[in-house]
């Protein structure tokens, strides 16, 4: 029987690793997932998972480790956040360039500088060019899911790339709430043990991995990549079915929420989501039709989904935070290349809000709501909105 | 200069790479350092005394490459295409049989 314990986010994603059952997790402790290899730690001190845990002296050690086990033929995980992800940037491209299913739990948290500690998405968002897979969670239950989830699709021989699932810095790295645990045993039936096809080590084959590639060769190895990221859509949802047979809890793409016959939908992820909900359901009481989509995987982006929740709506608002400096957030860049060349398509308006650790209250929605309406009723407003930005101290 | 007993491979991997793109651009037989020759780098090399050789073995066995072999009578032969010129060889050596000298082309 699946059990129900009260948790953070930090512990529902060891707990997530232990059920995957890893054989090698390496990591270095950084604020706000230290918690993370810890209690992996204590798993495997106590003897409850049969695995390698490396400690090294830095993230780019880490991954890089990850790396080397994932291509010896085991199933690796490990955890980080912000600065600790930065670090781990250049290898992040040769995992997902050598096809290597390492899963990543993110805590994600702002970079420096200023040093801060507390949440935004700029590290993962950072990284959404490296070919990663990357999934977002609203609450600890979903941290959970979404590393199992992540395992299944990122070790399915149609996509063979890297995942990182991200949790919002302290709002759920740091805060408990129920989560089921799943059983040991469905999760063996789901997952699977992880047998590599393409990269391990075996000295009766020897290969050559992360090998060198001229020019005529590393364009073709680029695309595999996008290729294997355009066959992860159909994958996902395969997974995301199997998912819910399986365990009861449904997941998508993009869940819409309260979209029908809203005129505006707000677009966002992560815990977010949640707060964006509850001022979609008090307005909708209020009669304003306002709807709300919460993006569960970034990487690859859901266009389709996109394109269905667009034609419903006259005004997107994204609610981002992250900077893509002079252009406005990530997720306004990739709903408005969306879509570009549609014949009928929605205002996008981009709010920046909640960096840092900055609450995103309901006063701040009604401000993004007010913008909102504006283009709704066609008067002319910012593309690029900073949301509860201190004017007066600047 | 004896020719680097690996010269035969040169061919087997060539022709590896102008096969399918497999996931992940793993070469399937390994051997692409036969293909990449390392040796363009160098500012020193290792000058070769035979005559003062004892045939320790030391060179042998501390090139990090590894670019030194033995012949039919077991004397060190350098391979200057995968030579990096570190002079750990001439360092081990204990009878001064190698000298580094700088490169010049
Ligand atoms: S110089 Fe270095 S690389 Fe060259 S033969 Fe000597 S030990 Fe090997
Ligand atoms: S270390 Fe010196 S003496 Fe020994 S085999 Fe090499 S060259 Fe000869």
């Amino acid at each position: 029987m699946p059990v129900r314990k009260v948790m953070k986010a930090n512990e529902a994603a060891a707990w997530a690793a232990k059920l995957a059952k890893p054989k090698v997790i390496a990591a270095f402790p950084i604020t706000p997932s230290t918690l993370v290899p810890e209690k992996i730690s204590e798993f495997v001190a106590n003897g409850e998972l049969d695995a390698e845990f490396i400690k090294v002296e830095s993230e780019h050690s880490a991954i890089s480790a990850c790396v080397g086990a994932s291509a010896a033929g085991v199933r690796t995980f490990t955890a980080t956040a912000s600065q600790g992800l930065a670090l781990m940037h250049e290898v992040l491209f040769i995992a997902a360039g050598m096809r290597l299913p390492i899963v990543i739990a993110v805590g994600n948290r702002a970079l420096s500088a200023p040093i801060n500690i507390w949440n935004d998405w700029q590290d993962s968002i950072s990284e959404r060019d490296t070919g990663w897979l990357q999934f977002y969670a609203e609450n600890n239950q979903e941290a959970l899911d979404l590393i199992l989830a992540a395992f299944k699709v990122a070790e399915d021989e149609r996509v063979l790339l890297p995942a990182m699932v991200g949790f919002d810095a302290f709002i759920l790295t740091h805060t408990v709430e129920p989560v089921e645990i799943p059983d040991q045993e469905a999760v063996d039936e789901f997952l699977g043990e992880y047998e590599p096809k393409h990269a391990y080590l075996d000295p009766s084959r020897p290969i050559t991995q992360g090998t060198l590639a001229f020019p005529a060769h590393y364009m073709e190895a680029r695309y595999t990549v996008w290729e294997a990221n355009e066959n992860a859509r159909k994958v996902i949802d395969e997974v995301f079915a199997e998912f819910e047979k399986k365990f009861g809890r449904k997941y998508s793409k993009i869940e819409e929420y309260r979209t029908d016959d809203a005129d505006i939908i707000l677009i966002t992820m992560g815990s977010l989501a949640g707060t964006v909900k509850e001022y979609v359901d008090a307005l909708r009481e209020k009669g304003v039709k306002v709807g709300a989509a919460k993006i569960t995987v970034y990487r690859p982006f859901p266009m389709d989904e996109i394109r269905e929740i667009a034609g419903k709506a006259k005004v997107l608002a994204i609610l981002e935070k992250d900077v893509t400096f002079s252009v406005g957030g990530a997720l306004f860049q990739d709903v408005s290349r969306t879509l570009i060349n549609e014949e009928e398509k929605p205002k996008v308006i981009d709010f920046i809000l909640g960096l840092g650790g900055r609450d995103v209250t309901f006063e701040n929605l009604d401000e993004v709501l007010s913008i909102s309406k504006k283009a709704l009723d066609g008067e002319k407003v910012d593309e690029v909105n900073w949301i509860g930005l201190r004017k007066e101290i600047l | 200069m004896a020719e680097s007993p690996f010269k035969a491979d040169i061919e087997r991997v060539e022709k590896e790479y102008s096969e399918k793109m497999t996931p992940g651009a793993i070469a399937k037989i390994p051997g692409s350092s036969v293909v990449n020759k390392t040796g363009s780098w160098r500012v020193f090399v290792p000058e070769f005394n035979r005559d003062k050789c004892v045939r320790c073995y030391l060179c042998y066995l501390y090139c990090p490459e590894p670019a030194i072999y033995l012949d039919e009578e077991n004397y060190p032969v350098f391979d200057y295409d995968y030579c990096k010129g570190c002079g750990i060889c001439a360092n081990e050596c204990p009878v001064d049989a190698i000298t580094m000298v700088r490169e010049s082309k």
